[in-house]
C-alpha cells in the first residue's frame, strides 16, 4: 500500500526536512534526496530569498509541505488569510499532500508557536474534523494530520491519544502523517505502550511517516529534534512499516544540525525497513 | 470544561511570564494559584505534577518566543545591554503576544509599543560591566527607536514582494507631470536621528567572527558597547532594499530621499521632484544633474514599478 488517496497516490521515498544550513550544499552540489519536506509557514511570503531558494529546490527535487501553525485542534476560526498564503504556496510547490499537527496554539487571536495537546474529547474531536475538512475544501489538496508529542494529558479527555487520532481522521476522512519519536516521547511521558498506538492506526490512511531524535531528562521526554533516531523509534517504525507497507518517510533535523550527509545518512537508514516491507509484500 | 474554555486558561498559563529564575510564577497577575489551575486542567502523573507539566509548556513558549524576538532585534539588544533588553521583550511581549501565524512579525508592533513605553528605555540601568559606558538616558530611547525602526524595516525588505521593475526609458517617454511611479514593496525609506545602519553592520559583523576564548567575547562586546556610547546624532536617510534578494542600507541625500518619499505617497514624477528639492541648497543648475544621476541609480537598482 505505497500510494493512496490521502498523499495523493503518490510512492515518495525516504527524505529530510528542507534546513536552511543546507542550502548551500543542497543548490552547490545537488545531492540524491527522494524529496524534501518544507516548513509551509517559512514560505508563506511575498518574495525574496526565501521563494528564490523554494524555487531552485523545486526545480531539482520533490518537496511536501509540512505545517506548524493551522491548530485544527483551536476552538477558535480558522485564520483566512493564513489559509490564503498556504493555498498560493500549494499552487508553486505542487505539492501532493498538506500536513499539519493534530494540535492547538491559538487562542482569541494569538498565537503561542507551539503544538499544545488535545483534550481527547468528542467535541474536541467535532470541531478538529469540522477545520480539516474545511481546509481539504479549501486547499484542494489531500490533508493529512500528525500526532504530537506531549508533555501533559487533561482531566476532561474521554478516550486515549490513539482513539481520538482515530476519531477525529475517521470523521474528517483525512490522511495520516504517523510521527513515531512523538508516539515513543508520548509514551514515555505518560507511561503507554507505544505498540498499542502503532497497532491502533487505521493503516489505510497513513501517508507519510516522521522519524527524529529527542532528549531525554530526569522525569521527561522533550521532543527536541536535535539527536539521532533511537533504537526503540526504529523498532516503532518498523513495526508501523509491517502494517502500512512503504510508506514516505521523512527525518526531522531541526536543532544543532548536522551536516547535509549527516542527516541524510541517518534518514537513509529508514531504506532497510523499506526493503524488507517491500519484500514481505512482494512474496 | 468545554473546548474554548480549556484552551483558554491553558493559554493564558503559558503566556503569563517565566520568574527571573525562569520557572513557572506560582501566582497569576489575576492572583489564581497556578498550582490550583493546573491541577483543575492537568493530570499528575508519577513524575510530575499538574503544576510542572504546565510548566515545560509555559517555560517552552517563553524560551521560543524570546529566542525569536531576540534573533530579530540583535541591534537593540547591544544599545540596551543584555538585562534591559530582556526587560523590554519580556514587557513587550506579556503586552502584544504573537498574532501571526508566523513569528517573523512578532516585533511588527515594537516601534509603536516603544513609543508608549520610553519609560522603559530611558530609566537607568545597572551597567551589566563596569566598564561599559552608555549613552545618555535621554538620547537612548531615541538612539533605540531608531534601531528597532531599522531592524524591523530589514526583516520586512527580505521577504516583501518584488514586481516587475520600470526601466529609464520608461521615464524618458513620460509626461513627468502625469507619471506616477511606484516603489518595489520591498523597499523601506526611513529618517533616522542616529547612523544606526553602520552600527548593526558592525554588530552582525561581530557576531559572525569567530570567538576563540570568553575573554576575547568579553573584549569585542566592550568594543561594541562604547561604539553604541560614543554614537553622536547624524540625520541618516536610508533606503533599506535588496540586490540579488540580499538586503543592504543604502544611504541617501536628504533631497533622495525627499524624492522617494514623495512618490512613494503617489506624488507625480514632476511634484515629487519639486517636494525633494524644496529648502535644499543644492545650486539651482546643478539639481537637474543630482536628480538625473539618482533616477539613473534607481531605475538601475529597479527600485521602480508602475503602480
Amino acid at each position: 500500500m505505497p500510494a493512496n488517496r490521502f498523499n495523493g497516490f503518490t510512492t515518495y521515498g525516504v527524505g529530510i526536512g528542507l534546513r536552511i544550513p543546507h542550502y548551500d550544499h543542497i543548490l552547490g552540489k545537488k545531492p540524491a534526496c527522494d524529496w524534501f519536506e518544507i516548513i509551509s509557514e517559512n514560505f508563506m511570503v511575498d518574495g525574496g530569498r526565501p521563494l528564490e531558494v523554494l524555487d531552485r529546490i523545486l526545480a531539482q527535487y520533490k518537496v511536501v509541505q509540512h505545517g506548524v501553525s493551522m491548530y485544527f485542534g483551536s476552538a477558535e476560526k480558522l485564520n483566512r488569510q493564513h489559509l490564503r498564503r498556504l493555498k498560493n504556496l500549494a499552487r508553486r510547490t505542487g505539492t501532493p499532500w498538506v500536513s499539519d499537527h493534530l494540535c492547538w496554539g491559538s487562542v482569541d487571536g494569538r498565537y503561542t508557536h507551539d503544538l499544545l495537546p488535545m483534550p481527547y474529547t468528542f467535541e474536541a474531536a467535532r470541531i478538529t474534523a469540522q477545520k480539516i475538512k474545511e481546509v481539504r475544501d479549501y486547499l484542494e489538496v489531500p490533508v493529512v494530520v500528525e500526532n504530537v508529542s506531549s508533555y501533559a494529558e487533561f482531566h476532561v479527555s474521554e478516550m486515549t491519544e490513539w482513539e481520538f487520532l482515530n476519531e477525529v481522521v475517521e470523521r474528517a476522512d483525512c490522511g495520516i502523517l504517523l510521527d513515531v519519536n512523538n508516539i515513543y516521547v508520548s509514551s514515555q511521558n505518560h507511561s503507554f505502550n507505544p505498540l498499542t498506538y502503532v497497532n491502533s492506526v487505521p493503516a489505510a490512511r497513513v501517508a507519510q511517516i516522521h522519524i527524529a531524535g529527542h532528549s531525554r531528562y530526569r522525569k521527561y521526554i522533550l521532543d527536541t529534534h536535535d539527536h539521532p533516531v533511537i533504537d526503540p523509534v526504529w523498532k516503532l517504525y518498523d513495526r508501523a512499516i509491517q502494517r502500512v507497507g512503504h510508506t514516505a518517510t521523512l527525518l526531522e533535523w531541526d536543532d544543532r544540525i548536522p551536516s547535509f550527509s549527516e542527516v541524510h545518512n541517518e534518514a537513509l537508514k529508514a531504506n532497510k525497513y523499506l526493503a524488507s516491507a517491500s519484500l514481505a509484500a512482494a512474496v | 470544561m468545554n473546548l474554548a474554555t480549556l484552551q483558554r486558561e491553558v493559554a493564558r498559563a503559558v503566556m503569563i511570564p517565566l520568574t527571573p529564575s525562569e520557572r513557572m510564577r506560582r501566582i497569576a497577575p489575576n492572583g489564581k494559584s497556578l498550582a490550583k489551575v493546573a491541577a483543575r486542567i492537568i493530570k499528575p502523573n508519577d513524575r510530575l505534577t499538574s503544576f510542572e507539566r504546565l510548566e515545560i509548556y509555559n517555560r517552552q513558549y517563553w524560551f521560543r518566543v524570546l529566542d525569536g524576538f531576540s534573533d530579530d532585534f540583535p541591534g537593540l539588544r547591544a544599545i540596551l545591554g543584555d538585562r534591559r533588553f530582556d526587560t523590554v521583550a519580556k514587557a513587550y511581549l506579556t503586552e502584544c503576544p504573537s498574532r501571526s501565524f508566523t513569528m517573523r512579525d512578532l516585533g511588527s508592533r515594537l516601534e509603536s509599543w516603544l513609543r508608549k513605553h520610553p519609560e522603559l528605555l530611558i530609566r537607568s540601568a545597572a551597567p551589566s560591566g563596569r566598564h561599559l559606558r552608555r549613552p545618555a538616558s535621554s538620547s537612548r530611547f531615541q538612539l533605540a527607536l531608531d534601531m528597532v525602526r531599522l531592524e524591523w524595516a530589514e526583516i520586512e525588505a527580505f521577504d516583501s514582494a518584488a514586481l516587475p521593475s520600470v526601466g529609464l526609458e520608461v521615464l524618458r517617454h513620460a509626461n513627468p507631470a502625469r507619471l506616477r511611479l511606484k516603489l518595489q514593496p520591498y523597499i523601506r525609506l526611513l529618517d533616522l536621528r542616529y547612523p544606526v545602519d553602520d552600527l548593526l553592520l558592525a554588530i552582525k559583523h561581530d557576531a559572525g567572527t569567530n570567538v576563540a576564548s570568553n575573554a576575547m567575547a568579553e573584549r569585542q562586546k566592550r568594543k561594541k558597547v562604547s561604539a553604541v556610547a560614543r554614537l553622536l546624532p547624524v540625520p541618516t536617510h536610508l533606503a533599506i532594499h535588496r540586490v540579488d534578494n540580499m538586503v543592504y542600507f543604502r544611504r541617501l541625500e536628504r533631497e533622495e530621499f525627499a524624492i522617494l518619499a514623495a512618490l512613494h505617497h503617489g506624488k507625480t514624477l514632476e511634484r515629487a521632484i519639486e517636494a525633494g528639492f524644496r529648502k535644499s541648497r543644492t545650486p539651482i543648475q546643478q539639481q537637474a544633474s543630482d536628480a538625473s544621476a539618482w533616477f539613473r541609480n534607481w531605475a538601475a537598482l529597479g527600485w521602480f514599478c508602475l503602480p
